[in-house]
């Protein structure tokens, strides 16, 4: 474990200064009053946070807080669960996802997500696995060619196309977690989504995997928004700009990583960090 | 990271969201989608009632001119357009519950042995050996019935049920034997109805949590003890409702029956005398049938067969389904 | 569930004696194990003495020959099977299908739990009273008998098998996977149909083929529906033959020359459905022995 960690960049006050540059903060997506219900019971509660355009932004919280459902939220995913409801608002580009008339098959189309556990569709091949989100409307398709070039830049930009190159058209399940979970990476990324939610996609990854997925973290960081899900408080710091720490539903704290993991402003954040629960 | 990047994904390549996300409206394939499976889904419940629907209206001529005299004459005569149906009522319901008799011991042991005795590398092919006899068309088994059962009864096993135990003096085992006959009827419905009670015993003994065979075991019983005592009353609904499915199976088949039966209308006591069911007199009749009140008569028996199947199945269903058995909804 | 079992009474019966029962138990089980598999062995092993001999190249491509000539065959009622499981097929694994979604989908709803109940009374419905549905449905009405009568009446008898199969068999096809298709902007019914269904095929695929195994030895439902044909026939307008009717038929003959067609024809049948039952596990196996999970 030692060695990953030291092989990873160096740590957070490094980066801070490097990382301010070239975006502006201007929010890609804001979340206004959002409640996430499971019923009767509020799962997440009256949350307030802009997620910046190009960055990287880390929510962190013990078990149960809400930060997943909070996730799900944002590309009209919690919904699909019986007896799920949402109040409140979550805005891309200024659009509210949650309005009227909005088409949440749509809104899907517009943010990727990879989930904790690698689930690539059993029944196609390595290739039409990443292909699988571009067709799944059935406008606008790409040709085949088109197809085949995307499939291997999203490859590439998994860390996977070395491994697979060569065969392409086996099943996706002959692969190992690790390179599952990087195929879905592909799959998210194959629709050139703007913003990329993360819903603890290393949890059940071995170091070297979740050492590569980090590493597409890095590279997305600049033109794609992520949004990563982590109950790792070290992978938090190494890979995301800002942070904002969740408990019990509630958004507790919110700001620039480094700010967050050395001077809590919040005395609950810093139980936390420093490991007094969860 | 060892592959070469090639460019960080643009996504401002793509048409901007905005416009897109206003699309309004539900998706139309998914209207389709579930209108079609519920169609699909109804269309069940739709097509037993007008199943019911249209086997009573063709049961009704007869129905109406005979009533609840129909059940209870033994009088078919075709010529002069009476019918009665006692006899095939008689024959179904003793046939059946002969074959019961039976299969259900014979079941449950091979359950049993199956579940609780059976050494690993018997067991998969044990069981596909009785599954098998539930793939085996009836007419086959009516077949192998008429040629090798038949001769086999009416040459070792009825003189010796007769004669060498003596059997023959009571009204049970009296009377000429010819082969075709009660007996033969309920030999191959046993064998037939066999495989379906020995594989829902098998489920349900098998559903039997470990908790209470090993504080049986702990107690100091033995194997069979423990299978006496402690499995069997647990899993004794499910069982039931098993031998009670069987019982559905066996009330129903035709073509074994109408092979091996004698296609008699008559009542008799005699397990050795030659009977009718309500399914096969269906079967045999039904091309000779020259009136429309005849086809009608043979209809109602059909429809009389229909309420009691249902009934039997029914029951068999809720007592397999609230026991041990996961429900499955 | 508190255990009911009872102590054993150890000053009753001595150990000897209980030891002694259990082992006559399992000598019972044992016998009765061997009692039941008996008449499968023999009926195997006379099937194949009697039947064997006849089958020949003649017997899949002739037609039966008139009484008192010997030879011939059974071509048009292989034929007849054929064409009645298909139309059987047609009706049977769409509805069957297109319910079974249904039923995994919804669950619990209160019109799933009676359509699920119903399915299984269907099932049990003696095949005999579907010969006369359909007799009354589609015979009566025109006047003859038909192929369509029959396979009507097969096809029924299928929905409920495929119905369940389908069911069982979506609902093992795990929420992630359906979450992950929803994810990427799938609609609903694509991801029932292109992903989950797609996925739980090679189980349906197998149930079907159980359930048109089944289905192509029955007799009793097209006695008055199909009817049976000594001459050559693939219309649906017109009575067909079919294997397991001209086994009847010719059972019931008082010549010993069609007895030996029908145990060929016998022979036959039961090597279909046993082929039909080794391709359908076949099936499942290729599909996932191999692939990891």
């Amino acid at each position: 474990m030692t060695d990953v960690v030291t092989r990873l960049k160096p740590p957070p006050v490094v980066q801070a200064s490097t990382r301010e540059a070239p975006h502006e903060s201007r929010p890609r997506i804001v979340v206004r009053n959002l409640d996430a219900l499971f019923g009767t019971h509020r799962a997440v509660r009256d949350v307030t946070i802009d997620f910046p355009d190009g960055q990287v932004t880390a929510i962190i919280g013990p078990s149960g807080c809400g930060k997943s459902t909070l996730l799900r939220c944002l590309n009209r995913m919690h919904e699909t669960v019986p007896l799920a409801r949402v109040n409140g608002e979550v805005l891309l580009d200024g659009k509210d996802l949650y309005a009227r008339g909005v088409n949440p098959i749509e809104v899907r189309r517009h943010i990727g997500v990879v989930f904790q556990r690698p689930t690539p569709f059993p029944t196609m091949s390595i290739r039409d696995n990443v292909a699988a989100g571009l067709r799944a409307g059935t406008r606008d398709r790409p040709s085949r060619k088109r197809e085949d070039e995307i499939v291997e830049e999203s490859l590439r930009w998994a860390g996977l196309w070395e491994e697979v190159r060569d065969r392409l058209r086996d099943s996706a399940t002959a692969l190992s977690g690790g390179q599952q979970q990087r195929l879905c990476i592909a799959r998210a990324l194959a629709t050139r989504p703007s913003v990329i939610l993360l819903d603890e996609p290393t949890a059940s990854l071995d170091p070297l995997s979740t050492q590569k997925v980090e590493e597409l973290v890095h590279t997305l960081r600049g033109s794609v928004t992520v949004i990563i899900v982590t109950h790792n408080m070290q992978q938090a710091a190494r890979v995301s700009d800002r942070t904002a720490f969740m408990l019990l539903g509630e958004l507790v704290e919110t700001g620039p990583t480094t700010g967050l993991f050395t001077t809590p402003r919040d005395s609950r954040t810093e139980d936390y960090i420093t490991g007094r629960f969860g | 990271m060892t592959d070469t990047v090639v460019a960080t994904p643009d996504p401002a390549e793509r048409a901007p969201p905005d416009g897109a996300l206003t699309l309004a409206g539900r998706s139309i394939g998914d209207l389709i989608y579930r209108g079609l499976t519920t169609v699909f889904a109804v269309a069940i419940p739709v097509l037993l009632a007008f199943i019911t629907f249209e086997v009573v209206a063709a049961a009704w001529p007869a129905l109406r001119q005979f009533g609840f005299g129909f059940l209870t004459s033994s009088t078919w005569d075709a010529v002069r357009g009476q019918f009665g149906a006692a006899p095939m009522i008689y024959g179904t319901v003793v046939s059946s519950i002969l074959a019961l008799i039976l299969a259900a011991p014979l079941a449950l042991g091979v359950a049993i042995f199956l579940s609780e005795f059976s050494p690993r590398w018997l067991r998969q092919p044990l069981s596909f050996l009785v599954d098998l006899l539930a793939a085996i068309p009836s007419v086959v088994y009516g077949l192998w019935g008429m040629f090798v059962l038949l001769p086999i009864l009416r040459e070792s096993v009825m003189p010796f049920l007769r004669d060498t135990l003596g059997l023959g003096r009571t009204p049970f085992f009296s009377g000429p034997a010819y082969g075709n006959s009660m007996l033969a009827a309920a030999v191959i419905l046993a064998i037939m109805i066999l495989p379906y009670i020995s594989a829902v015993s098998r489920e349900v003994l098998m559903a039997v949590p470990r908790s209470q065979r090993e504080a049986a075991l702990a107690m100091g019983a033995t194997k069979w003890e423990m299978i006496r005592d402690a499995v069997i009353p647990y899993a004794r609904s499910g069982i039931l409702g098993g031998v009670i499915l069987g019982l559905g199976r066996a009330l129903g088949e035709t073509m074994a029956v109408t092979m091996l039966i004698g296609n008699r209308h008559e009542i008799s006591p005699s397990l050795f005398a030659p009977g009718y069911t309500l399914a096969s007199v269906i079967a045999n009749e039904f091309a000779e049938a020259t009136t429309v009140l005849h086809t009608s008569a043979l209809m109602a028996c059909g429809a009389v067969l229909l309420v009691v199947t249902l009934v039997v199945n029914a029951i068999a269903r809720w007592l397999v389904w609230s026991v041990a058995r996961e429900p499955k909804s | 569930m508190i255990s009911r079992a009872r102590p054993p009474v150890p000053r009753r019966r001595s150990v000897a004696r209980r030891r002694a029962t259990n082992v006559v138990m399992i000598a019972l089980m044992a016998l009765a194990a061997v009692f039941a598999t008996l008449p499968l062995i023999l009926l195997l092993i006379h099937l194949l003495r009697e039947g064997a001999s006849s089958i020949d190249l003649a017997f899949f491509t002739q037609m039966p020959k008139p009484v008192g000539e010997t030879g011939g065959g059974m071509a048009n009622a292989i034929v007849g099977t054929l064409i009645l499981v298909s139309i059987a097929a047609s009706i049977g694994l769409p509805v069957g299908m297109g319910a079974g979604l249904y039923l995994a989908e919804q669950r619990g709803a209160r019109l799933a739990t009676s359509v699920r109940f119903l399915s299984d009374v269907l099932n049990g419905m003696p095949s005999i009273v579907m010969g006369i549905f359909a007799w009354h449905f589609l015979v009566r009405p025109v006047g003859h008998f038909s192929a369509l009568a029959g396979g009507v009446a097969l096809g029924a008898m299928m929905i409920p098998l495929v119905t369940r199969a389908t069911e069982e068999m979506v609902r093992t096809v795990p929420t992630a996977l359906r979450e992950a298709a929803l994810a990427l902007g799938y609609p609903r019914w694509r991801t029932s149909v292109a992903i989950v269904l797609r996925t739980a095929l090679p189980g349906i695929v197998t149930a079907a083929l159980v359930a048109i195994a089944r289905i192509a030895g029955e007799t009793a439902p097209l006695l008055f529906t199909a009817f049976g044909n000594h001459f050559w026939s693939t219309s649906i307008d017109q009575p067909i033959a079919s294997l397991p009717h001209q086994i009847y038929t010719y059972a019931k003959s008082p010549y010993d020359d069609w007895h030996r067609l029908a145990w060929a024809g016998a022979l036959v049948l039961i090597a279909l459905v046993l082929v039909i039952s080794l391709l359908a596990r076949f099936v499942t196996r290729s599909k996932h022995g191999g692939v990891g999970d």
